[in-house]
């Protein structure tokens, strides 16, 4: 680029800084009260739009001049809905699981009065002398937002409101530099794609910049479709300008006019924000033609993604956008070199792109510096389950599974052990509380029989059966087979049948064997990554968990008394009390009847085994029992009537 | 020309040829389905040609890699017969096997195959998946039997070969796929141009042409070249 219109671009983007910032001052301005509330899907689904609705009205009935604001995801599910109330003379103060009566009090406690309303309050944002900040939570202090340091602070619709925090910025010092520069700094920092596999996203940018064609695309797929996994769609919810920022970069670095972002239909509000977004970007010619007054042009287009799994598959994605049926096609050849339309295509995941923009500003070495060396940088982990502190965390590589699942999620809750951690959605595997000591990296989890994944992480206690465990991913994955390949196809059904079997005690001799079998065949026949990666459950469990498969199969018995099937429920005799009839209202089916002495008894032939009885019956008697295998429940005969 | 080395033995090649057409042209059979000579960007999906080439750690898919000089393959290796035989058991843990009663019987691939891979016809450790499929009678002279079906797509190819677009498809998804007729106004009989290509490539005997006057079995009339429908060449 020349020197001019390096100073024109330098000269366009200040001019369009400056009054972010000044846009901004106005909301921040020091004696403006501000509420931000958490809107993301989220906050949404535990009732952010009844609290802001709340609070609005409260502000009005109160007469007091305060401006609600809508911002992303924190990635503290376990606290929404999350609030943050800026008040002059105040430190920002989250407050969490706040209802529309909280909304309320606080109104009138803390903005009319001064009174911060201590009990409801999770801590300060920033360093005070007043309040216990936030950052003395483990949660907050051992994560490291790379990806998602802006997300939740800032309005996800106001696109002035992230230049003003140093968004854009990135991508006006990238159009200063030449594409192999840029490149050089994202190959140095060593990033590898955060969708699953794990390739050097530098390297796929120059396999695409290399090749002589023009016409390349570049694609974000935010497809994501794990069960239990939202990162990305937190992210494109939260702070969509920086994964645009990102498209925009890698764009410009590997000579591609198009982009597009292919975004699952089920994420609705996602699509709109991110459309949205990409509006404003062109407005203010950050994206369309000529960006910045630069020669570079960039068309960025929302593409909806109609709901199946396989296409986050790169090869099935392509054939989506192209009007096709979604199915993998085998590779090579690899999108960069035949991609979208036959054009050398980068694809990349919503967290790989958007952990370019902070590459760029602060340097590929910098990122380095994060993580281990092999995986630098930080791992988005959508922490669900029976865990205390479920959320988003973000953190540095390396990380040990011990210290996430206890120290910063806050363990396994209701005082119950902690079984297995399941790590990479339906293509990871289940990992048991000898590998908590490993480190969260792409070659150890690899190594360890799970996967990175794109970040789905589900944590399990000692009531959950591993054979049920192993049987809910298959259904996933069995279900969300394309068709294509026959060892998918068919081979998935045989694995779910088989697992379906064992569940129900109709486990045979020889069943482990032919599921550790096909699933190996399984995963070295597979056309594509979601057949290569569907029995990871099925073998993890069988080597980490083979005395329950055995006891499903031998004995009938499941340990963890989860399968129905293999359990039974009844009544401990010497503890029911003579005459109480808690239980007898509960029972859907009438099995409950009163024996000979005046106690209850269960008739099995009617029990459902739903379990109601059990929470009915008074604590102080507790009479109610479950066991596995089912013949364990003595059999009372129901007194002949009359 | 290309020369490599299959089994010990030394072919020659056709450069830019796939490994599955240079072995089946130098009389190395390797099991396969879906594949079809000349066709473009091979499906790969039926996962039966696995071969093992040197340098690289697993068996691959024959149908998808280009001939290269001097490239050493083997055919036959215990590796490459595990997956032949898990994936013809997977299929033919799908597949209705009443050989007596069915047109393609000794004409059939998948008799040839269980021949080659000396498998049988018998489920050895699955037991047999029912798919809850209606026969499409739909069709005025095409029947479709889901349950012969191996879904290898040859006559998704064909069709489109013969007649610009396909008029028939996948349709469905994962182990409900079917083969489904379709056309304008999804009705079948505007748009089919009744050559038949697709019943005459079936390897299962899954596509049959409909007893009635105007119009006669290939499958009963031995080779179904003789009516003369089929004039352009498969390539």
């Amino acid at each position: 680029m020349n020197l001019k219109s390096k100073e024109t671009l330098i000269d366009v983007f200040a001019s369009i800084k400056t009054e972010a910032e000044k846009r901004f001052g106005k909301i921040k301005g020091d004696s403006n009260q501000n509420i931000f509330i958490g809107m993301a899907t989220c906050g949404l689904a535990s009732g952010a739009i009844e609290v802001k609705r709340a609070f609005e009205e409260a502000l009005a009935e109160q007469k007091i001049n305060a401006r609600v604001i809508s911002v992303g995801c924190l990635g503290h599910c376990y606290a929404e809905p999350l609030v943050i109330i800026d008040k002059p003379g105040f430190p920002p103060i989250l407050y969490h699981n706040v209802t529309p009566g909280k909304a309320n009090l606080l109104v009138k406690a803390f903005l009319r009065g001064d009174d911060p309303v201590f009990e409801h309050v999770l801590g300060a944002m920033e360093e005070n002398e007043l309040i216990p900040t936030v950052m003395e939570f483990p949660r907050f202090n051992q994560e490291k937002r790379v990806v998602m340091g802006k997300c939740g602070l800032i309005d996800p619709e106001d696109i002035y409101q992230y230049i003003a925090q140093g968004g854009y910025s990135a991508l006006a010092k990238a159009l200063t530099l030449d594409p192999e520069q840029i490149i050089f700094e994202v190959l140095e920092s060593g990033l590898r794609g955060r969708g699953g596999a794990g390739f050097l996203t530098g390297k796929k940018w120059q396999f695409v910049e290399d090749a002589e064609e023009k016409g390349k695309f570049v694609i974000c797929n935010a497809d994501e479709g794990d069960p239990g996994a939202y990162m990305d769609r937190a992210i494109l919810e939260s702070n969509p300008h920086q994964v645009i920022e990102g498209i925009a970069i890698c764009a410009y670095a590997v000579g591609a006019k198009r982009a597009i972002v292919y975004v699952r239909a089920e994420y609705p509000l996602a699509v709109k924000i991110v459309q949205k977004a990409i509006e404003q970007a062109r407005e203010l010619g950050l994206l369309g033609k000529g960006i910045l007054e630069t020669q570079f042009d960039l068309d960025v287009t929302v593409f909806q993604g109609s709901g199946a799994f396989v296409c986050g598959e790169e090869t099935a994605l392509i054939r989506s956008i192209q009007g096709q049926r979604g199915m993998p096609q085998p590779r090579p050849p690899y999108p960069a070199q035949t991609g979208l339309w036959g054009k050398p295509t980068v694809i990349n995941n919503v967290k790989t792109l958007a952990s370019i923009p902070p590459i760029i500003e602060k340097g590929g070495k910098w990122l380095k510096g994060i993580g281990t060396k092999k995986s630098p940088g930080t791992a988005i982990f959508s922490v669900v389950g029976n865990i205390v502190h479920a959320g988003l965390v973000e953190i540095p590589m390396g990380v040990t599974l011990r210290s996430l699942v206890f120290d910063i999620c806050g363990g396994v809750p209701n005082q119950k052990r902690f079984k297995a951690v399941q790590i990479g959605g339906p293509s990871g595997g289940c990992l048991p509380e000898q590998f908590l000591d490993t480190p969260i990296d792409f070659d150890s989890l690899t190594e360890a029989g799970a996967m990175m994944g794109s970040g789905g992480m589900v944590v399990m206690d000692e009531n959950a059966c591993m054979i049920d465990v192993a049987r809910y991913f298959l259904d996933f994955t069995q279900h969300e087979s394309c068709g294509k390949c026959t060892f998918c196809r068919i081979g998935t059904k045989h694995l779910l049948d088989t697992l379906e079997r064992i569940t129900k005690g109709k486990g045979r001799d020889g069943d482990i064997e032919l599921l550790e079998d096909l699933s190996i065949d399984i995963k070295e026949g597979s056309l594509c990554g979601l057949g290569k990666t569907a029995p990871n459950p099925v073998l993890t469990t069988i080597e980490y968990f083979r005395d329950e498969y055995e006891a499903h199969i031998q004995e009938k018995r499941c340990p963890a008394m989860m399968c129905r099937e293999l359990t039974a429920y009844y009544i401990d005799l010497d503890k029911c009390a003579r005459g109480c009839d808690a239980c007898v209202g509960s029972c859907p089916t009438e099995s409950i009847f009163t024996t000979r002495d005046r106690k209850k008894a269960i008739d099995q032939t009617l029990c459902v085994k739903c379990g109601e009885c059990m929470t009915a019956c008074p604590s102080e008697y507790d009479a109610v029992r479950k066991v596995s295998p089912p013949e364990l429940a003595p059999k009372i005969a129901r007194p002949e009537e009359g | 020309m290309v020369t490599l080395i299959v089994d010990n033995k030394e072919i020659e090649t056709q450069e830019g040829s796939t490994l599955l057409q240079a072995c089946l042209d130098n009389g190395i059979y390797i099991p396969n389905l879906c594949y079809l000579n000349g066709i473009e960007d091979p499906p790969g999906s039926c996962r039966l040609c696995f071969v093992e080439i040197e340098g690289y750690d697993q068996p691959r898919t024959s149908c998808r890699v280009k001939v290269q000089q001097g490239m050493v393959v083997r055919t036959n290796t215990e590796h490459v017969r595990r997956l032949q035989k898990t994936a013809f058991e997977l299929l033919l843990s799908t597949h209705h096997v009443e050989c007596r009663n069915c047109p393609a019987n000794k004409k059939c691939e998948l008799q040839r195959i269980a021949k080659f891979l000396h498998f049988g016809l018998k489920l050895k450790r699955l037991e047999p998946l029912e798919r809850d499929i209606e026969v499409e009678h739909e069709h005025p002279f095409l029947e479709y039997i889901p349950t012969r079906c191996v879904l290898c797509g040859k006559c998704v190819f064909v069709c489109r070969k013969r007649n610009g677009q396909p008029m028939l498809s996948f349709a469905k998804r994962g182990f409900d796929t079917v083969i489904s007729f379709f056309g304008e106004n999804d009705k079948p009989v505007d748009v089919c141009n009744e050559c038949y290509a697709c019943a005459e490539i079936c390897p299962v005997g899954a596509l049959l042409v409909k007893d009635s006057p105007n119009t006669s079995n290939p499958w009963k009339r031995g080779s179904f070249n003789d009516k003369g429908k089929c004039q352009t060449p498969l390539k």
